[in-house]
């Protein structure tokens, strides 16, 4: 138990201070996301946090019907990290109905959360 | 593993509204049910099994509340899959002489019980899933639809063909006087009903009811002794791949591909053979993910396989007979309701929504987000 805290609070405290990592697997070379103890591919221990490019490609995306005094509806996609590993998130400046399978987009925090633009 | 082991009673309780009731006592009411169906009272279980989403140590809960000092005691949470998941264990149990009459059971008051609301919010806090939660998905519908969307987008499946998978529920419930949503509805009338989230429609997600259900397990040769004509396991097979959304390989493909041949191969059968299909229709793109996996069709091709009625009342391949959860009930799990009515098909007790001559029925239950896949088939003494 060598790091002062487990990887989940290390990518949160990353991204708290505006870096978005991800973790790359030195036994087999694979991305991981999200942040793991062992490598969910190869099982080695072996992790370390690399900058991902930022580059995704929406793999599935819904709207969510929300009454417009709550707010109104909103996105809720999942994007493929260039890099392989998948994450939900939403897709930003568009309009819900807007967002597409197959488009590409850009990663940004926002409010201390990833999330995409279109690219 | 094959034949070793019988459904000998099966019940239900407090399905559609049961208000005043606590999950427990509607639980036991399920029990009482199932008891009665085998022949058999509370004095005559020495296993039990039960999940809950609510009642933690649910199978201590279920034992005191009935009074029984068990000897095998299984309550694995693998969402709505347990209790076809149950089987497995159940029938380990059985066969290796550590009990001789288990008692599966379920009961919720979704529909109607209080502060549902607040303990949403306290299972948020004590579980933050901190990789998913603050996109704000509205689970489990949100994570239904990504699949959904997905499948479409690959396989060009349509908002209609789905639509069809709630009206053939809705025409079996309509010859269910136990089914909770018996009102006609068409295709039209799905896809005009309130979005959920895209492209699911209110009407292609599942009842909230409440309801019990149980089942009483017994090795084969018991079975044979008391009232009713056993329902025997002829295979069954868990496989999980996931747990979030966001971390399952391929939304168009389930472990139910792997659940499902695995049961298949442990009962030396094939879909051919199946005479009747009870799916976990959380949503309407479960039956169709699962009438692919399971092998009734090729992937991709579901959207066809289920048009023009072939899995409704009076089509080739009888699905969800009671209704399913899309019309029949859903008190938050559904597998108990899967077990029930494929057993009352194989007795020949399902009146006017009986499948002629059933032989071999498939329950598959479904648990979280397409995650848990669980599948069993149970076959009638012709079958062994």
């Amino acid at each position: 138990m060598s790091p002062p805290s487990g990887p989940e609070k290390q990518y949160l405290d990353k991204l708290a201070a505006g870096h978005f990592e991800i973790q790359k697997c030195a036994g087999c070379g694979k991305h991981v996301f999200y942040p793991r103890v062992l490598c969910p591919h190869c099982g080695s221990e072996y992790l370390d946090w690399v900058a991902p490019s930022g580059h995704g490609t929406v793999y599935s995306t819904t709207i969510v019907r929300r009454r417009p005094a709550d707010g109104g509806d909103y996105n809720v996609c999942l994007v493929d990290l260039a890099e392989g590993p998948r994450m939900l998130s939403r897709v930003a400046i568009l309009a819900p109905d807007q967002v597409r399978i197959g488009m590409t987009v850009t990663a940004r925090i926002t409010d201390g959360l990833v999330e995409f633009t279109p690219a | 593993m094959r034949g070793s082991v019988a459904i000998a009673g099966v019940g239900l309780a407090g399905c559609g509204e049961a208000p005043g009731w606590s999950e427990m006592e509607i639980a036991a009411a399920a029990a009482q049910n199932a008891l009665a169906d085998a022949g058999l009272t509370t004095r005559d279980v020495d296993g039990l099994a039960i999940a809950s989403t609510n009642i933690f140590m649910s199978g201590l809960a279920l034992a005191e509340h009935l009074g029984i000092r068990p000897k095998f005691t299984e309550s694995s949470m693998a969402g709505g899959s347990s209790f076809v998941g149950h089987l497995i264990p159940a029938t380990l149990a059985l066969n290796a002489g550590l009990c001789d009459v288990v008692l599966v059971a379920y009961g919720s008051n979704q529909r109607t019980g209080v502060g549902r609301a607040e303990a949403g919010k306290v299972k948020m806090a004590l579980d933050p899933q901190v990789f998913e939660h603050p996109y704000k998905p509205f689970n489990p519908p949100t994570a239904y639809a990504l699949a959904a969307a997905r499948h479409m987008h690959q396989y060009g499946t349509k908002r209609e063909q789905l639509a069809e998978i709630a009206v053939a529920a809705r025409k079996w419930a309509q010859l269910n006087p136990e089914a909770f949503s018996r009102e006609p509805l068409t295709v039209e009338d799905v896809l005009k009903s309130r979005m959920v989230c895209d492209p699911l429609t209110v009407r292609d997600c599942c009842l909230v009811t409440d309801g019990g259900g149980a089942c009483v397990l017994v090795r084969s040769e018991r079975a044979r002794d008391l009232r009713k004509k056993p329902a025997y396991l002829l295979g069954a097979g868990a496989a999980h791949w996931h747990r979030q959304i966001s971390s399952m390989p391929d939304l168009t493909v389930t472990a139910a591909t792997e659940s499902g041949r695995r049961a298949f191969e442990m009962a030396g059968l094939g879909p051919k053979d199946v005479d009747v299909v009870e799916l976990y229709d959380a949503f309407t793109i479960n039956t169709l993910l699962f009438l692919e996996d399971l092998g009734f069709c090729n992937k991709g091709e579901g959207g066809a396989f289920v048009s023009g009625g072939r899995i409704a009342p009076g089509g080739k391949l009888p699905v969800n007979t009671n209704g399913g959860g899309l019309s029949c009930v859903h008190p938050g799990m559904y597998g108990m309701f899967l077990l029930v009515e494929a057993v009352r098909q194989l007795r020949g007790e399902a009146g006017a929504r009986q499948v002629k001559d059933a032989q071999v029925a498939l329950a598959h239950g479904n648990g979280g987000v397409l995650s848990s896949q669980i599948t069993a088939l149970l076959g009638t003494e012709a079958t062994l």
